[in-house]
């Protein structure tokens, strides 16, 4: 295992550094220290190495990964795990908003809170948090799941597209166009699957799901007046 | 976008620490905003029936051993003063208003930066490590402090137009946003006797609180006015005598954080700003809610 040390090295020798070795991947293990809440760690990576960032981190955390699995042992700030493709992202603490923004694969998971628009616009990422999770969380979202073992804020899966939420605790508001959807057989069977991928002991069956209601889709003439 | 961060302590111990603690939080926000800086510190309070006035002057030099000479003169009262680089602190115990009216005859170009018994508002253009070794930062003593770094989006790059921003006695505001309505809310406040010296859309905030708590609403009853008023985005801290309040707009696009241990409270931007406090590590870190008012004060002995 490699250790950068934060205090000492700056994030482009970080990023550098992990992108460098990628090719011959002598190095899989690494470990950050003195993070200080410094942006942009662990970004861009396309390899399966595991990072461990031992500290708080700052914006765009592991932003785009690809196969690599960063752990944060701390808080994280806008933009986690954003646009990210595959592989897994785990925060020990909480996520600052739009955790997720935009992910098109990959596991993310933060054991704490998210705070505002967590998922927006999610693409096919899979994300599941352990506490309550902010508004406007999964705006726009088109595919992937999102799983909340807390509350939701106001407005949830407003404009939704594809994407399927697992809330158990309450929900504030929801947005346009999301509802409340029956827990079929096979919800509850992905709803364990990722709950146990994520580490997380709870019980599907407490869950609610929330989809869309696929009524804006389309332009309805009956809407020109909203515009 | 602009950096905010602000500190206040809870364990008087720290007290003649609080420049030096302070001063790495500001310059951590300086990607956030190099255009300009300030700081608005309480502390060094002068007696009932005393103020005290920070002065800065959008002249290049002022004279102020002439000037204050002047004023004793002209005001026949007490009046203690000192200079911290461009700046300059009064101490008197004349009337604010009666100051004001003699300094606007004297020196026109010398701009009140803040009235109260304990603030200092000192800000200028540059770099936060410039302003801050500017009026020697590090070395300052006192309660609490918040500041603030620019980058600007609405209007001129200033000393005038940069934070903290006065709202009255020992009061002031920094923000980081952006109101979209503050050409029309300045036009009202001009109409209720708020005078404005900036196009800048924090002097409008600044200005609509001063009203609000002329109007009699407290800080809370203002705040919780600005969040129907105000349109835009914003993120705000206010420093009051006593301690300092954070409240973010409904929207909450502009981040803030804060972390509370025995010995303080902290408020900034971004984490990065408050990695450098003591005890950090095993502080209460979170982020405040959207709408929702955020105030420590020391209770005040009767």
């Amino acid at each position: 295992m490699k250790t950068i040390d934060l205090a000492s090295a700056s994030v482009r020798d970080l990023n550098q550094a992990l992108h460098d070795q990628a090719k011959t991947l002598e190095e899989r293990e690494w470990r950050v220290t003195n993070s200080g809440g410094k942006h942009n760690l662990a970004v861009g990576l396309s390899e399966a190495l595991s990072i461990d960032i031992e500290g708080h981190a700052g914006y765009y955390c592991a932003g785009m990964n690809q196969k690599a699995c960063v752990t944060v042992h701390g808080n994280v700030g806008v933009g986690v795990a954003e646009n990210m493709m595959s592989g897994q992202v785990r925060v020990r603490g909480s996520a600052s908003q739009a955790a997720g923004a935009t992910a098109h694969g990959g596991l993310l998971v933060i054991e704490g809170d998210a705070g505002a628009r967590c998922g927006i616009s999610m693409k096919g990422v899979d994300i599941v948090v352990g506490g309550n999770i902010g508004h406007m969380s999964c705006f726009m979202g088109q595919a992937g799941r999102l799983v909340v073992c807390g509350d939701a804020g106001d407005a949830l899966g407003d404009s939704l597209y594809e994407t399927r939420i697992y809330v158990k605790g309450t929900v504030k508001s929801l947005g346009s166009d999301c509802i409340e959807k029956e827990m079929r057989a096979e919800h509850l069977e992905e709803l364990a699957e990722l709950l146990n991928r994520a580490g997380f002991d709870q019980d599907p069956s407490a869950f609610k799901r929330y989809g869309s209601a696929r009524q804006l889709y389309n332009f309805k003439v009956d809407n020109a007046s909203a515009y | 976008m602009c950096g905010i961060v602000g500190l206040y302590l809870k364990n008087p111990a720290l007290e003649s620490q609080l420049g030096a603690l302070f001063e790495p939080m500001l310059l951590a926000m300086t990607d956030r905003g190099p255009d300009s800086a300030g700081f608005a510190i309480y502390g060094d309070e002068v007696k009932d029936g005393w103020i005290k006035l920070t002065l800065q002057s959008t002249a290049a030099e002022v004279d102020y051993q002439a000037l204050m000479g002047a004023l004793e003169g002209c005001l026949g009262c007490s009046l203690d003063w000192f200079q911290n680089a461009s700046a300059a602190v009064l101490k008197t115990n004349a009337e604010e208003a009666a100051v004001r009216a003699v300094l606007a005859e004297l020196a026109p170009e010398v701009r009140v930066m803040s009235v109260g018994q304990s603030i200092e508002i000192l800000k200028g253009m540059g770099l936060p490590k410039d302003i801050s070794e500017r009026f020697s930062l590090a070395t300052m003593q006192g309660s609490h402090i918040i500041g603030h770094t620019r980058m600007a989006t609405e209007s001129a790059v200033t000393m005038e137009g940069s934070h903290p921003f006065s709202t009255g006695q020992d009061l002031c505001l920094v923000h980081n946003g952006s109101l979209s309505n503050h050409f029309r809310l300045r036009q009202e406040l001009r109409r209720h006797g708020i005078a404005f010296e900036t196009d800048n859309d924090t002097e409008v905030a600044a200005g609509y609180l001063t009203w609000r708590l002329r109007e009699g609403d407290s800080l809370k009853e203002a705040l919780d006015h600005s969040l129907g008023d105000l349109d835009g985005f914003f993120t705000f801290a206010i420093g009051t005598r006593d301690g300092f309040a954070v409240i973010r707009d409904p929207i909450a696009c502009k981040p803030a954080i804060l972390a509370e241990t025995d010995d303080y409270v902290a408020m900034a931007s971004e984490y990065q700003a408050l990695s450098s406090l003591p005890g950090i590590d095993k502080a209460r870190v979170w982020e405040p809610e959207p709408a929702t008012l955020y105030i420590w004060e020391r209770p005040r002995a009767a």
